[in-house]
């Protein structure tokens, strides 16, 4: 795997973004901070699968006209693209069910609106 | 699976047919005559008075109160652990990936 | 005929993929235009499944290349690794196809009546197609990206069908729960998938599993697949969302959202099974999947025994039912890279495992839609607060009976069939595991008498003296379920030998399904 970029730079913020958004997911009783805490989680993915296709020196993968040369790879690019759409459709859904429950609840936070345990 | 042919189902199934049949019959050479309404169709409590409906069926929260009196400790426990918050359900599942992810590294180097 | 059976594999995923949308134009004509396309749609899938199974049976795997001048040219021209979508069907992914249009079948019928008391019934029988296609997608795709976005596809539906009825509080919240725990598993099995195609720069499964050299990344990326699919079906400790989702969903959608969990446990055995195959080291691995099953059906049923709410004891009834699986798959993994153990136990166990899904999927979809009977005659799902219903509820109650003994392994039932593989075979492998699987057994059989006794036996209470039995299409959707399990019970040999055999023998051969699509390489 050849990634020319000073110190791994992308793959450090993959990282770091995906440990914050661990984090906020386990500490933060908030529903609609969890829900921030999944969308980062989903751009540190994202992120992950654009970054590994890079080669040194690449170029963009058209090939008309194209110039001599490595390219970067293009599968990753059509992965990350479901990927997001995926991740749009999962945050709607989230977020419609938490108004949902604020209105039988009167309250977002995990603790306090749950009716169901045990 | 040689084990099937001896729990085969329809010789099961053939034998509780027998036994229906056979239960049937008692059935049929008992007291068919009795007057509806009169102490021969009431419940019988040993003689005591019997309760509503509502107090005589024993509810769902009252049955095996032994088993539950003898694992007391375990069921609070449990009972403990299953919050509702769903923060909690993430950091089960972060620390179950951390074993394992532990225990499949450490099974490669042994 | 024939090139119905080679196109069969995307038509069955496609046809109620269409159907899914053309379901909201059909009811502007009426409900019962709306009903035939729903129904028609499952039962042509049920019916090109069933073509398909017997093909495959007779001529071995089936490959489906998608976009190719012939169905079977996976890798093209000029080529060392396939670049398109290959559907990869085998034995044991149109078995897990079998199980998934039965059951849609029978709860789309079950929730016609259903309906009639709702609005925006166009939009729930849109979902429940797109949660049969997304559980049908997952078992067929030969590829690890498919089946990310399969599983998304159903997550995604099957969430928005446990929250659909928005006016109750419990409801949003066992949705809301179910989409949580779905987008995080997802996210690392996208991640892990992101690792292994870096590493190897293929994605089919069949190449990766040619290519797989079990290196540290591949060890963090199995870790990561099988915990996070673990999570997805429900196994203790990451079960807790389970009881929360499976009590809320509407009629017929319970047991569909409970196969789609099977079929995220078919997803994990075919990750350990012909991803990885014999390149991993299968006693850790499979003492840890062992470790899990125990663990599931231990506390599932201790939990299940305490509930007072009916439809969540059933949920940790299924909780614990999946231990069951876990349990026999795990052992037959665990003496995978042994020849002789494999041969006189190991198989076995595998079969036991398979087996018990099936019987697992229909007894437990019964006992959902019986008490989902329940609930829609009473309004109450609490067990304390009912009491003679088999008075007014005879039919339910027989079906209740035959679920509850099938489930707690009672002889002729076929739940007895499969525990009895199950027993016999991890005895051999260790006889702790055997006795503790007993145990469950009964506690298994104590907790449903104690269901039985509280709702249907008792004396007649003045206030349900109203109450009648449930309409006809929920009988007919119990019925079909009972059918197949009486069905079941009587021809264990016969139902083992055609179905849960070549299921078995397709798991363990990682060979065969490497060479279907790299051409014997």
């Amino acid at each position: 795997m050849t990634v020319g970029l000073p110190f791994n730079i992308p793959f450090l913020a993959v990282a770091a973004l995906i440990s914050i958004s661990f984090i906020i997911i386990l500490t933060q009783r908030n529903l609609i901070k969890l829900v921030m805490g999944i969308v980062i989680m989903q751009a540190g993915v994202n992120l992950f699968l654009v970054s590994l296709g890079y080669r040194t020196g690449g170029i963009v993968p058209i090939f008309t006209h194209a110039p001599e040369g490595a390219m970067v790879l293009p599968v990753p690019q059509a992965l990350t693209l479901t990927s997001i759409v995926i991740g749009v459709a999962c945050t709607a859904l989230m977020l419609s069910l938490i108004v949902l429950t604020y209105r039988h609840t009167g309250d977002t936070d995990a603790e306090k609106s749950r009716i169901l345990k045990g | 699976m040689a084990s099937l042919s001896t729990w085969s189902p329809i010789v099961l199934v053939v034998a509780f047919l027998i036994l229906v049949a056979v239960a049937y019959f008692f059935r049929s050479r008992g007291e068919a005559r009795y007057k509806e309404g009169t102490a021969q169709t009431q419940v019988f409590l040993a003689g005591e008075e019997a309760p509503e409906p509502e107090k005589r069926h024993i509810r769902a929260q009252n049955m095996y109160w032994g088993f539950f009196q003898a694992l007391k400790q375990y069921y609070q426990t449990t009972m403990n652990a299953h919050t509702g918050i769903i923060n909690d359900y993430i950091i089960w599942f972060t620390s179950v990936v951390a074993i394992a992810a532990v225990i499949v590294f450490i099974a490669g180097m042994v | 005929m024939d090139s119905l059976v080679t196109h069969s594999s995307i038509l069955a995923i496609a046809i109620p993929l269409l159907a899914a949308f053309l379901t909201p134009l059909a009811s502007k004509v009426g409900d019962r235009a709306r009903n035939t396309v729903v129904i028609g749609a499952l039962a042509l899938a049920e019916f090109l499944v069933i073509i398909l199974a017997r093909d495959i049976y007779l001529n071995g795997l089936h490959v489906y290349t998608l976009g190719a001048a012939a169905t079977d040219l996976t890798i093209p021209e000029h080529y060392m690794v396939p670049v398109r979508i290959i559907l990869e069907v085998d034995a044991m992914s149109v078995f897990m196809g079998l199980i998934t249009t039965t059951i849609s079948l029978a709860g789309a019928i079950y929730s016609i009546s259903f309906l009639k008391q709702e609005t925006g019934g166009d939009r729930f029988y849109t979902l429940l197609l797109l949660l049969a296609v997304g559980m049908l997608g997952l078992e067929f795709t030969g590829d690890m990206f498919n089946f990310f976005v399969f599983l998304e596809i159903l997550s995604i539906s099957g969430a928005a069908l446990a929250a659909f009825r928005t006016r109750f509080g419990d409801a949003t919240e066992g949705g809301f729960k179910y989409i949580v725990i779905s987008a995080v598993g997802a996210l690392v099995v996208l991640f892990a998938v992101g690792i292994l195609y870096a590493q190897y720069n293929v994605l089919s499964m069949a190449a990766l599993a040619q290519a797989i050299q079990y290196t540290a990344l591949d060890k963090i990326a199995l870790a990561l697949l099988v915990v996070a699919l673990a999570m997805k079906l429900a196994s203790v400790p990451l079960h807790m969302w389970a009881p929360d989702t499976y009590s809320v969903a509407p009629a017929g959608t319970t047991p569909m959202i409970y196969v789609a969990s099977q079929a995220c446990l078919y997803g994990m055995f075919r990750v350990l099974f012909s991803l990885y195959g014999v390149s991993l080291d299968t006693l850790a691995i499979g003492w840890i999947v062992i470790v899990l099953g125990v663990l599931s059906m231990f506390v599932g049923v201790t939990m299940a025994v305490h509930q007072s709410d009916i439809k969540r004891l059933m949920a940790y009834h299924a909780i614990s039912q999946s231990g069951y699986m876990l349990l026999g798959i795990g052992v037959g993994l665990a003496v995978l890279a042994d020849p002789q153990a494999l041969a006189s136990y190991g198989r076995e166990a595998i079969s036991g495992g398979i087996f018990h899904i099936i019987n697992n999927a229909l007894y437990k979809g019964l006992l959902f839609l019986t008490a989902e009977a329940l609930f829609f005659s009473l309004g109450t799902r609490d067990l304390n607060k009912m009491g003679g219903m088999f008075r007014n509820m005879r039919y339910t109650a027989i079906f209740f009976i035959v679920g509850a003994l099938a489930i707690s392994g009672v002889p002729p039932f076929n739940g007895f069939t499969s525990k009895l593989m199950i027993y016999e075979s991890v005895y051999n492998f260790s006889p702790v595991l055997a006795v503790i699987a007993m145990l469950v057994s009964i506690v298994t059989l104590a907790s449903f008498t104690k269901a039985f006794q509280s709702a249907f036996t008792g004396p007649a209470l003045p206030q349900h003296d109203n109450i009648r039995e449930v309409p006809k299409p929920m009988l007919i959707g119990m019925g079909i379920l009972a059918i197949a399990i009486v069905f079941f019970s009587l021809f264990p040999s016969l139902v083992v030998n055609t179905i849960v055999t070549p299921a078995t023998d397709a798991l363990i051969d990682q060979a065969g399904y490497i060479g279907a699509v790299m051409g014997g390489a």
